[in-house]
């Protein structure tokens, strides 16, 4: 079972609640980090990682095979290839690897070769296993990263995603496949206005989903009020304190700080889970 | 004309709401809310809509299901898994289109569309503080670093036009595509950011982004007295990434008071969080 | 000899626009003749990326040899370079000053892309 954890805005707290959800479920769950912009859950679980690189692909031409007829450049929507007289110019950077210029071309002068992307890492500790990915510096285009992280996922009963915020393209590949969507927010104004921009997304997308709040007695009602309104259960209401806030600023998972809310997120898995099974039925 | 990009790598950090009461302190600078992935800025700021434009970006296949004849091809030459063939129809998963063309191209049929995406919409509207630059993407719209693009060159019209010299530019979270078209070419960047494990990570990660780019950086560290310890080695790390520590600004609780009632930060000064702000705000004035 | 200069208005005395690929259009100047043509930087603009390369690919078009702007991002940098154009860096703040500038012999061919990538 698929359970990505989710949020329109920022620093509402997905990754405290991905590792709090992760550590309960223990070997039965594979925490991924996708994120890959910033992935932050590595932090909380050990500094050592084992990293291998993920390459996308990207073409190369072979200068002597060419004979400038264009095509490659009228197919390519990214502007990653230039046709200028009797010369081929390649912007690697730009190109999102669709293969249309190599499947277009003539002579066979293009080929595709190995770019790198970005890397993907893993580590564990105790019980908890993590996959995440690390977007290479400069590289604009963080889905085909995320897509690899998400093909690393084995037989775990539960892999819990750990998404990037926001509601674009990254945000939309990690959520993509999930069996449930957890969204984070907060009781704020802005907390609420970022749910409801997460909601209409997953609406779009038809994906089942609940509400965590996190800080829930520092802000006002309306967060609750909007969910209420629009059916959308809210599954945990987590508590503001400052010893939570000072335990996440070291690095500790919230439930080695407040082990009494292991039995809420232990519940919340089970609530997830009853949910999933009905959407099924 | 100065463009000052406030960013913060991990969100939740307290940047539009820095971003806000900065727009106060300034007096005349243009906005632009760039973090149109989450835009928050509005709901403080409460601009008043001029001009709506649409915001178009790139192309999406749409198969003619008339004209299809299921031959499957289009499914084996999409690279990003947004064609499947179900019921002997072949579906293109919006989301995941990519907009490369290559199916149009080659579809032995010529069953499949290729019309411009609509991709959200941005506005220029004034606000009590000055003009404001701001947007919204459609939901699960792809390519928000066009829209930050095009935000960013509004803001700078704008403020052509009025002969205005700042640019106050509300940022997106992340290092990726919006941040790359938020931050390059500006005066300066301003990373506000927290002494959390994570906050120190994402500055590192920022500000070598920073420096790729070639844009000088400046770093305050919000609610640095969660974590003294940390908000002090996040001062070392910036100064040792060739960044600038500009301030701090204690955990207050009128960031959350102050945004439930619609105002700001600045709004309350007896606060020490406002009083910080003010400081930092005279400070950063300096400097550019 | 004609050469390109990025600009927002559409006469001598506009304003030299410090963008190139997103500039809203060129003056091609005929240092020859004095002839001035006005050339809408029309390239895709619903393009997600790539602004500055057919911003190169259309002055390439136009026969001009030489570029004058503000800044130059690497990828249009490339693209002018192989089409033997000459790229010249300014802060002259007119399309007047930028073009005497040049005649005077004040300023330099770059020999790089003098600002990362997307430079707006």
């Amino acid at each position: 079972m698929k359970i990505a954890v989710a949020s329109g805005k920022g620093g509402t707290g997905k990754t405290t609640v991905s590792l709090a959800l992760a550590s309960v479920a223990g070997t039965d769950a594979l925490l991924m980090d996708c994120d890959v912009e910033e992935p932050n859950c590595h932090l909380f679980i050990s500094t050592e990682q084992q990293r291998e690189k993920v390459y996308g692909l990207m073409p190369v031409i072979d200068k002597a095979l060419c004979t400038s007829c264009g095509k490659c450049g009228k197919i390519c929507q990214f502007n990653a290839i230039a046709v200028l007289g009797d010369n081929v110019l390649l912007f690697p950077e730009l190109c999102h690897g669709c293969g249309g210029c190599v499947r277009v071309c003539p002579t066979g002068a293009l080929k595709e070769v190995d770019k790198e992307i970005g890397e993907i890492g893993g580590c564990r500790k105790d019980d908890l296993s993590l996959i995440d990915g690390h977007l290479s510096i400069g590289q604009a285009m963080s889905p085909p990263l995320i897509r690899a992280v998400k093909n690393h996922g084995g037989k775990e009963k539960y892999i819990i995603v750990d998404c990037p915020p926001g509601t674009s393209c990254p945000m939309v590949t990690a959520v993509r496949d999930a069996d449930f969507v957890l969204l984070v927010t907060e009781p704020t104004p802005f907390g609420l206005h970022d749910l409801t921009l997460a909601v209409d997304t997953l609406r779009e997308l038809k994906l089942p989903m609940g509400v965590i709040i996190n800080r829930a007695d520092s802000g006002d009602d309306k967060v609750k009020a909007y969910c209420k309104a629009e059916g959308i259960p809210v599954m945990l209401e987590i508590p503001h304190r400052r010893d939570i806030a000072t335990a996440y600023s070291r690095g500790e998972i919230m439930l080695q700080a407040a082990p009494e809310l292991s039995l809420m997120f232990r519940k919340l898995l089970k609530d997830v889970e009853n949910r999933v099974s009905e959407v099924k039925k | 004309m100065k463009e000052l990009v406030i960013i913060s790598g991990k969100g939740g950090t307290g940047k539009t709401s820095i971003t806000a009461s900065f727009a106060a302190l300034a007096g005349n600078a243009v906005l632009a809310d760039c973090d149109v992935d989450a835009a928050d800025l509005h709901l403080l700021l409460k601009p008043e809509i001029k001009n709506q434009h649409e915001f178009i970006c790139g192309r999406e296949a749409i198969i003619n299901q008339e004209q299809c004849t299921n031959c499957g091809l289009c499914n084996s030459l999409c690279r990003f898994d947004a064609i499947k063939v179900s019921d002997g129809k072949v579906i293109i998963d919006p989301y995941s289109c990519e907009g490369c063309g290559v199916c149009v191209h080659f579809c032995p049929a010529q069953a499949i569309e290729f019309p411009e995406r609509l991709c959200g919409e941005w506005y220029e509207s004034n606000t009590r503080y000055g003009k404001m630059i701001h947007a919204k993407l459609a939901p699960a719209a792809e390519n928000s670093g066009k829209l930050v693009a095009q935000v960013r060159q509004a803001a700078r019209e704008s403020a052509e036009k009025q002969s205005g010299k700042l640019i106050l530019v509300d940022g997106p979270p992340g290092i990726g595509c919006p941040v790359i078209a938020s931050i390059t070419g500006a005066i300066a960047i301003l990373v506000i950011s927290e002494p959390t494990v994570s906050g120190e990570h994402d500055l590192e990660r920022v500000l070598k982004l920073a420096k790729h780019f070639d844009v000088p950086a400046m770093v305050c560290v919000n609610k640095w007295d969660i974590n003294p310890e940390a908000a002090e080695r996040i001062e070392q790390k910036a100064v040792a990434c060739g960044a600038k520590a500009v301030g701090r600004i204690p955990y207050d609780e009128t960031f959350t008071q102050s945004q439930i009632r619609g105002q700001l930060v600045v709004d309350f000064p007896a606060s020490i969080a406002a009083q910080d702000i003010s400081k930092l705000w005279n400070e950063i004035s300096q400097m550019i | 000899m004609k050469i390109a200069v990025s600009t927002t208005g559409n006469s001598l005395d506009a304003e030299l626009d410090q963008r190139f690929g997103r500039a809203p259009r060129f003056l091609i100047v005929d240092t020859d003749s004095g002839n001035v043509d006005v050339v809408d930087n029309v390239q895709n603009l619903n393009a997600a990326q790539g602004a500055g390369i057919q911003s190169a690919m259309t002055i390439a078009g136009t026969g001009a040899q030489a570029v004058i702007t503000g800044h130059c991002g690497p990828k249009a940098f490339r693209v002018l370079s192989e089409a033997g154009i000459k790229i010249y860096n300014t802060e002259a703040k007119t399309v007047r000053e930028a073009i005497t500038l040049y005649s005077d012999g004040k300023l330099n061919a770059a020999d790089n892309a003098d600002v990362e990538g997307h430079w707006l």
